[in-house]
């Protein structure tokens, strides 16, 4: 019992919980800010500026309105920090499969990468300041958007392989490598939705600075402001994880340390996708962004789950 | 949907200088937006009544950072045409040449800055790499990068070496390169096609009609370019055309500015490679005969007027300045109302605002209070008490 309970707190606030994800979290910034400079002919951080950054902002004064609930603004920041972490124990990391796994755990995942969005917007709504009031509006009207078309590109991948729990899909696409590529459009729609889901460019309207400052973290300062971004920093890890191990086929099978690498590997070049995309375009609006996603991805994501429901069928 | 109203400004990330514009929004719908400068107040015509007029070259200069060149010039062309002051053909050249270059250098920088309002931070960055080349030349020709001070009353302080000539022709071609570029992405790129087109619409009427001026009138498809209308310095010797877009929007804006970059560029060889012979000033007494002068030329941002009375001594009577962004700003209001939220920095930027060039003392008397004035004694008195009322003594920090 007690051996199962330091288990638990090993894998949610060491391996791969808190220590590793928010290590992982600076390097993936750090990495994505420099690709970011290298595509605009700058130079770009060098590899502790995330973290000096982190020290730096814990080392500030905490700032909050007289209007704001108190309570809720400064335990907003843990709880995007804490859902983060609870849902990279469902994700395979280290080889094969996870810390934990069940059928269903896809929805969970998905529902738990939901709460900082949901905290984001709670947090800027109880800021009260007219920027962050429309900035946490735009959060929720975005995550109304881009949710939908990452939940049904995921729902492909779980379809063709007939399980629900992340561990099994990617357990399926090690032992049938040549099923991967019919699931590339949703590839593409979960990538789409993932920017959207971290909002960054185009889809950083929520915070879109030339427009209203900060947005939902326009009041936000010191250390609560240092756990939102680190939480932003741990999503991004988390997302391109999920996306590894249901449309890449995680570790493909590969025990420890190389089934390790191999995430890694597979992280790295989902974060230079994402550094890609945000360097080649424009923020759009919100209604574009909105008109995008229910337009285009969505009939995409469909798509993707009549073609699983096919080859399903076929083989 | 209740309204909000949000201020952008006087301090505001889209903002490079104070101004401020209040926006009713229902939603993220801009129903009513208000217009309020006055925050950057510098008392430059006032200064000028005190200086000689080559002081007041230097101090002209620094009406705008980015038009440097354009005040100066309109400054000396009033000033000489007071005086009744004819400049050498040599010198005339070299202004034209300077000014395209201010030209290149101001439309470059207003890419970037667009490109950063709508969040393509890339555009921003290839942009201002691009306008390092065309500040070179400008640091090469005169020694600065951004206040040349080339002018003076009569003609110019240097000349331009074959030397130089051959850089600038070398770093236009590069330029001219990187422009089509810039011409390609402003026409394809789909997300800069999304935040452009239709925003901030300013019909044709409209914008006659609120005296608009520049890149931001041509765009609403009139012909108005002081360069072709009255014409100055050797404008009417040389071939290049006026650029208009009949999109009367932000999409507009950006075509005009990037086809009028090639348009500079041409200029700009077509002086380097034909610059006349001879002085490059001629002797200007300092003491200027009583008279009355106007300068009008064609700034990157639109028309720039300048106002100078001699008096026979050697400071001016008055000096007046008009900056092209003043007649721009009463557009504003109108390019805002009925627009997104997440527009109104891209419109605001898309006029090439340039508020302290703007900012002029206003004296308002109300029915109520009348007019009334204190003196420095009375206002420092004033701000103590003012002060003092919400809780901070400064009479301390003083001793």
């Amino acid at each position: 019992m007690v051996s199962e309970t330091l288990k638990a707190a090993f894998s949610l606030l060491v391996f791969p919980g808190l220590l590793f994800l928010s290590s992982f979290g600076m390097f993936s910034e750090w990495l994505d800010r420099k690709l970011y400079a290298r595509m605009q002919y700058r130079i770009g951080p060098p590899w502790f500026q995330p973290f000096a950054d982190f020290v730096k902002l814990m080392g500030k004064e905490v700032i909050i309105p007289e209007a704001a609930d108190e309570a809720l603004f400064k335990i907003l920041p843990s709880f995007a920090g804490a859902a983060v972490c609870t849902s990279i124990l469902m994700i395979p990391v280290w080889g094969p499969s996870s810390v934990y796994s069940f059928q269903g755990d896809l929805i969970a995942v998905i529902y738990l990468l939901t709460i900082p969005t949901v905290t984001f917007f709670l947090g800027g709504w109880s800021s009260t300041s007219p920027y962050a009031a429309i900035g946490s509006l735009r959060v929720l009207t975005q995550l109304f958007a881009y949710e939908v078309p990452l939940l049904m590109a995921v729902l492909g991948p779980a379809i063709l392989s007939g399980t629900w729990s992340i561990t099994g899909i990617s357990a399926f696409f090690a032992s049938h490598p040549a099923l991967l590529p019919v699931n590339l459009i949703g590839l593409a729609v979960s990538l789409v939705a993932l920017q959207g889901k971290l909002e960054r460019v185009p889809f950083d309207i929520p915070h879109g600075e030339t427009e209203i400052v900060g947005g939902a973290f326009t009041e936000y300062s010191g250390r609560l402001l240092a756990f939102f971004l680190l939480a932003t920093d741990m999503e991004m890890v988390v997302g391109a994880a999920l996306i590894s191990a249901v449309f890449l086929g995680g570790a493909m099978g590969l025990p420890g340390f190389l089934g390790f690498l191999l995430f890694v590997l597979k992280a790295v070049v989902i974060i230079f996708i994402l550094s890609a995309m945000r360097a080649l375009m424009a923020r759009i609006r919100i209604e574009q962004m909105v008109s995008f996603c229910w337009k285009i991805l969505a009939p995409l994501s469909l798509l993707q789950v009549l073609i699983n429901l096919i080859v399903k069928g076929l083989i | 949907m209740s309204k909000i109203t949000i201020p952008l400004g006087p301090q505001h990330p889209a903002l490079k200088e104070p101004g401020n514009f209040m926006l009713v929004l229902e939603g993220e719908q801009i129903v009513g937006a208000t217009v309020r400068l006055g925050y950057n107040h510098r008392g430059i015509e006032k200064a000028c009544e005190d200086r000689s007029f080559i002081q007041n070259l230097y101090l002209i200069e620094r009406v705008c950072g980015i038009c440097s060149h354009s005040h100066t010039t309109c400054f000396c062309m009033a000033t000489e045409d007071a005086a009744k002051i004819e400049v050498p053909k040599r010198a005339q050249a070299i202004r034209v040449l300077v000014g395209e270059l201010e030209r290149v250098h101001s439309h470059l920088l207003w890419l970037g800055v667009a490109g950063h309002e709508i969040g393509f931070d890339t555009l921003f960055m290839y942009a201002w790499k691009d306008r390092e080349q065309v500040l070179d030349c400008l640091e090469m020709i005169s020694g600065n990068r951004v206040h040349y001070a080339i002018n003076t009353i009569g003609g110019v302080r240097r000349d331009v070496t074959p030397e130089q000539k051959a850089e600038i022709l070398k770093r236009m071609d590069i330029l001219e390169e990187r422009t089509k570029y810039y011409i390609q992405l402003a026409t394809q790129e789909p997300t800069v096609l999304a935040r452009a087109k239709g925003v901030g619409h300013l019909p044709t009427e409209e914008a006659k009609k609120r005296g608009a001026v520049g890149p931001t009138v041509r765009a609403s498809n009139v012909p108005f370019d002081v360069r072709k209308d009255d014409p100055y310095l050797l404008y009417d010797e040389l071939d290049f055309k006026v650029i208009t877009s009949d999109s009367c929007d932000v999409f507009g804006r950006l075509v005009v500015r990037v086809f009028e970059l090639l348009e500079s560029f041409k200029l700009i060889r077509q002086v380097v490679n034909d610059l006349p012979e001879g002085p490059i000033s001629v002797k200007v007494p300092r003491k200027l005969p009583a008279g009355e002068g106007v300068g009008h030329y064609e700034a990157p941002r639109g028309e720039d007027i300048h106002y100078v009375r001699t008096n026979g001594t050697e400071k001016p009577e008055r000096v007046k300045v008009r900056a092209p962004t003043l007649a721009n700003f009463s557009s504003i209001a109108y390019m805002l109302e009925g627009g997104y939220l997440a527009d109104a920095p891209i419109v605001i930027a898309a006029i090439d605002p340039c508020f302290s060039c703007t900012d002029r003392a206003l004296s308002i008397s109300t029915s109520t209070k009348g007019e009334y004035s204190l003196s420095w004694e009375d206002l420092r008195k004033l701000g103590i008490e003012f002060y003092r009322s919400r809780g901070i003594d400064f009479t301390r920090i003083a001793k």
